[in-house]
């Protein structure tokens, strides 16, 4: 039994801190997060040809690096630090992740391919106006036209949805309810009969869209009616991958509070030696380093896919959500007036740790999901 | 990162399974785990099973073979501690010997000292009491005032420690006392092995909220001890204590995470069975606490993980008592909720369930081994580097 992790890993969280510390300092956060599409075509670009990350945890036989959940964890959380604006969650851990679960061997080899390589942006459009996350939240219903399928209806908050070139669908037949009778299909961006609005979001380095459906055509994924297993154990996937991202953001703005507690003189003393502020600290670094034993443990269950994945799942999501949004928030209280300003980082990673708790169910969503999965 | 057991870790695991099933029988299958390190139900039957183990070399676990340790790694220190907690085997009476003192004699002791007091710890056949606080030295222990002045070939004790666990069962003190009062605070201080079966020291129980009296004040009055009997050099006993207290922040929580779940899987038993798991918010506080039961895990195999490779637990150890504590103490609350009305209604004689002596005697443990604050100022100051607190005027 072993809980660190190994030279290689260290390795390549080294060569990804360096490499986005070069892309994504805060001035790119800015620039980016004012664009409707909110990343950078050459750094996207780059990330898939030089680096490799699009395709890091996806099997070599469909293009990727064949790696696991433990090292897509290390790089989320290392974009999740420097709040790396880009559709690389929506593209790797949504969509790559529920055409890996649901879809064929044909479909795979199709699809991941320039999924791995950075040439196909994609997205996972699940949730509706409701903003249930469960599948009670999917009402939109398919129907068999022929020598296909079409969907009408719409979906909301999908991540990146107005950038991805290819949208993975879930809809439900007709006359079905909960879990009963759900489907993945795709769609193409450009797809006839879909219109897709860019929102206004909180959290400007996430971008978030809405996408209205009139008789689109679309291609089935995996088998019709398989839907409900595979969208849960992709969603488990995902609050995995969301829970690293945010561990990476907890750290970041505890060493900001810190680096400020240490050089901030009041009263004739650093405020970091008023034990008001040195105890606020504390208690981050025990809720980071408590994230980080869950999202690492969670990544290992993702990696390993072993049935204790849907109850670690909740779990780190339920807690990194919590610490998150905690570390962000007195991270401002601790940088005081500048901490409320525009100019100053902190509402950025507030934001996102606010965006991050929400997304794909919050704290108490996922305590309660626990609950039930352990039998309570 | 690998959470799965190898096969001679597994081959480690049967044996202790296999030892404890031939071995917890009749009366020792009734006392079960200890709802605290500081709960002393049935010492005697305790007493004759801690030698049980001590005989099968149980005791002693991660200490070198050439002490007569196991030389076990620390995984299977782990594996131990979970096989013990799954048989339900009483609550262990030599953690002042086997998990602090033993270790600092191991560490910092004379030959002597190794060949004259660690066999007793190994067999059970001495216990020991830690000597630290005292009325005015609590969080600030390098403000301790007993003094031992060198008589011939001993010393010669007066002063009065506090708060010093299972004293009234232990043959031995491990205590911190001032020998130059002239040097600075940290500096004076020696590190004293005493035996307390003698006319110049009395021991006195403190009743406690819990209504019990594990604590006691410990009175040294022209107590004497031999001149040897110094762990480390005379005037650096603050160093040597440090070092016992890494022992303690270190280890300690390791098996008490296991109890913890125990303890958490009887009240959700409990909550279903009062109706309590309809309730939407309790719902919530249960799946919470066995979230951070959960992380308390694996917090801990990390922190083991490092350990192993660095071969010294660092002021990291400091999160690991702060959450514990913090954890159990909520865990205690919650059990009241659940219980309602009931949990008010005890036994006779001030007789507490285990639901209602973890509620109160949880209160005393963010404040033993370094209270909370004292945790998040070593945090602060030695994790993070932030500066400390100016001196006092």
């Amino acid at each position: 039994m072993n809980f660190a992790f190994s030279e290689e890993q260290e390795a390549l969280r080294e060569t990804v801190a360096q490499f986005l510390g070069g892309k994504s300092p805060s001035s790119e956060v800015r620039r980016l997060m004012e664009t409707t599409e909110g990343y950078d075509e050459s750094v996207w670009k780059q990330m898939g040809e030089q680096m490799g990350l699009q395709g890091l945890h996806i099997p070599e036989e469909y293009g990727g690096q064949g790696y696991t959940f433990v090292e897509l964890g290390i790089v989320l959380e290392e974009m999740g630090k420097v709040l790396l604006c880009a559709p690389y969650f929506a593209t790797v851990c949504l969509a790559a992740n529920a055409i890996l679960n649901v879809g064929s061997d044909a479909q795979k080899k199709d699809l991941l391919p320039g999924i791995a390589s950075g040439e196909t942006i994609a997205t996972l459009a699940f949730t509706e106006p409701s903003g249930k996350w469960g599948a009670d939240g999917i009402g939109m219903t398919y129907e068999s036209s022929g020598d296909g399928f079409t969907l009408s209806g719409e979906k909301m908050f999908v991540l990146d949805g107005h950038n991805a070139d290819l949208i993975v669908v879930v809809a439900r037949k007709s006359g079905t309810s909960g879990t009963e009778g759900l489907s993945f299909f795709t769609v193409r961006g450009d797809a006839d009969g879909l219109t897709r609005t860019a929102l206004e979001t909180m959290d400007m380095t996430r971008k978030q869209a809405k996408l209205e459906f009139s008789g689109v055509k679309a291609d089935l994924l995996g088998e019709e009616g398989s839907g409900w297993d595979a969208l849960s154990k992709t969603l488990d996937q995902a609050a995995v991958c969301l829970s690293s991202e945010m561990v990476g953001g907890a750290q970041q703005v505890l060493d900001m509070s810190v680096d400020y507690a240490k050089v901030r003189v009041q009263f004739g003393r650093p405020i970091g030696s008023f034990q008001a502020i040195k105890h606020k600290c504390a208690d981050m670094l025990l809720e980071v380093e408590s994230a980080k034993s869950a999202a690492y443990y969670a990544a290992w269950a993702a990696a390993e896919d072993n049935e204790e994945l849907p109850v670690v799942a909740s779990l780190a999501k339920a807690y990194c959500s919590d610490a998150y949004f905690h570390c962000a928030a007195e991270n401002i209280q601790i940088h005081g007036g500048i901490g409320f300003t525009w100019e100053h980082d902190a509402h950025l990673y507030f934001k996102r740790a606010k965006s991050s708790e929400t997304y794909l169910g919050d704290a108490t969503y996922h305590r309660e999901l626990l609950a039930q999965r352990i039998g309570i | 990162m690998d959470f799965r057991y190898t096969p001679q870790e597994e081959a480690f695991r049967d044996e202790v399974r296999t030892w404890l099933e031939e071995h917890l029988v009749g009366e020792f299958t009734e006392v079960g785990p200890a709802a605290g390190p500081a709960d002393d139900r049935a010492w005697d039957v305790r007493v004759a099973w801690e030698r049980q183990l001590g005989e099968g070399g149980w005791i002693g676990l991660g200490w070198p073979k050439e002490v007569g340790g196991r030389g076990c790694s620390v995984i299977e220190e782990v594996i131990f501690n979970e096989e013990y907690a799954k048989a339900g085997a009483p609550g262990r009476v030599s953690f002042f010997g086997e998990g602090l003192l033993g270790p600092t004699i191991v560490a910092l002791g004379t030959p002597e000292q190794k060949q004259r007091f660690l066999p007793g710890i190994l067999k059970a056949t001495e216990f020991w009491c830690q000597g630290y606080s005292e009325p005015n030295a609590g969080s600030d222990l390098g403000g301790v005032q007993t003094r031992a002045v060198l008589d011939g070939d001993e010393w010669v004790i007066n002063g009065q420690k506090i708060w010093t666990t299972y004293a009234h069962h232990a043959d031995w003190i491990f205590a911190v006392v001032r020998t130059d009062p002239e040097a600075p605070k940290h500096k004076g201080i020696s590190y004293l092995l005493v035996p307390l079966d003698q006319e110049g020291v009395e021991v006195r129980g403190i009743r406690t909220m819990v209504g019990t009296s594990e604590f006691n004040e410990v009175f040294f009055t022209d107590a004497r001890t031999a001149k040897d009997n110094v762990v480390g050099d005379v005037n650096d006993g603050w160093k040597v204590s440090m070092a016992t207290l890494g022992f303690e922040r270190g280890t300690a929580f390791l098996s008490q995470q296991i109890a913890f779940e125990n303890e958490l899987n009887d009240l959700i038993v409990a909550a279903q069975k009062h109706g309590a798991t309809d309730d939407p918010v309790t719902r919530q506080r249960l799946a919470d606490a066995y979230i951070k039961l959960k992380i308390m895990r694996y917090n801990g195999t990390r922190m083991l993980t490092a350990m192993a490779r660095q071969g010294t637990v660092g002021p990291e150890a400091s999160i690991g008592k702060l959450y514990w504590s913090t954890w159990h103490r909520r865990l205690g609350e919650l059990e009241m909720e659940v219980l309602g009305a009931a949990a008010e209604i005890v036994g006779p004689d001030y007789g507490l369930d285990a639901f209602q002596t973890a509620f109160l005697s949880s209160r005393a443990e963010t404040i033993y081994a370094g209270a909370s604050e004292i945790q998040r100022n070593v945090i602060g100051e030695r994790v993070l580097g932030l500066p400390r607190e100016p001196a006092a005027g």
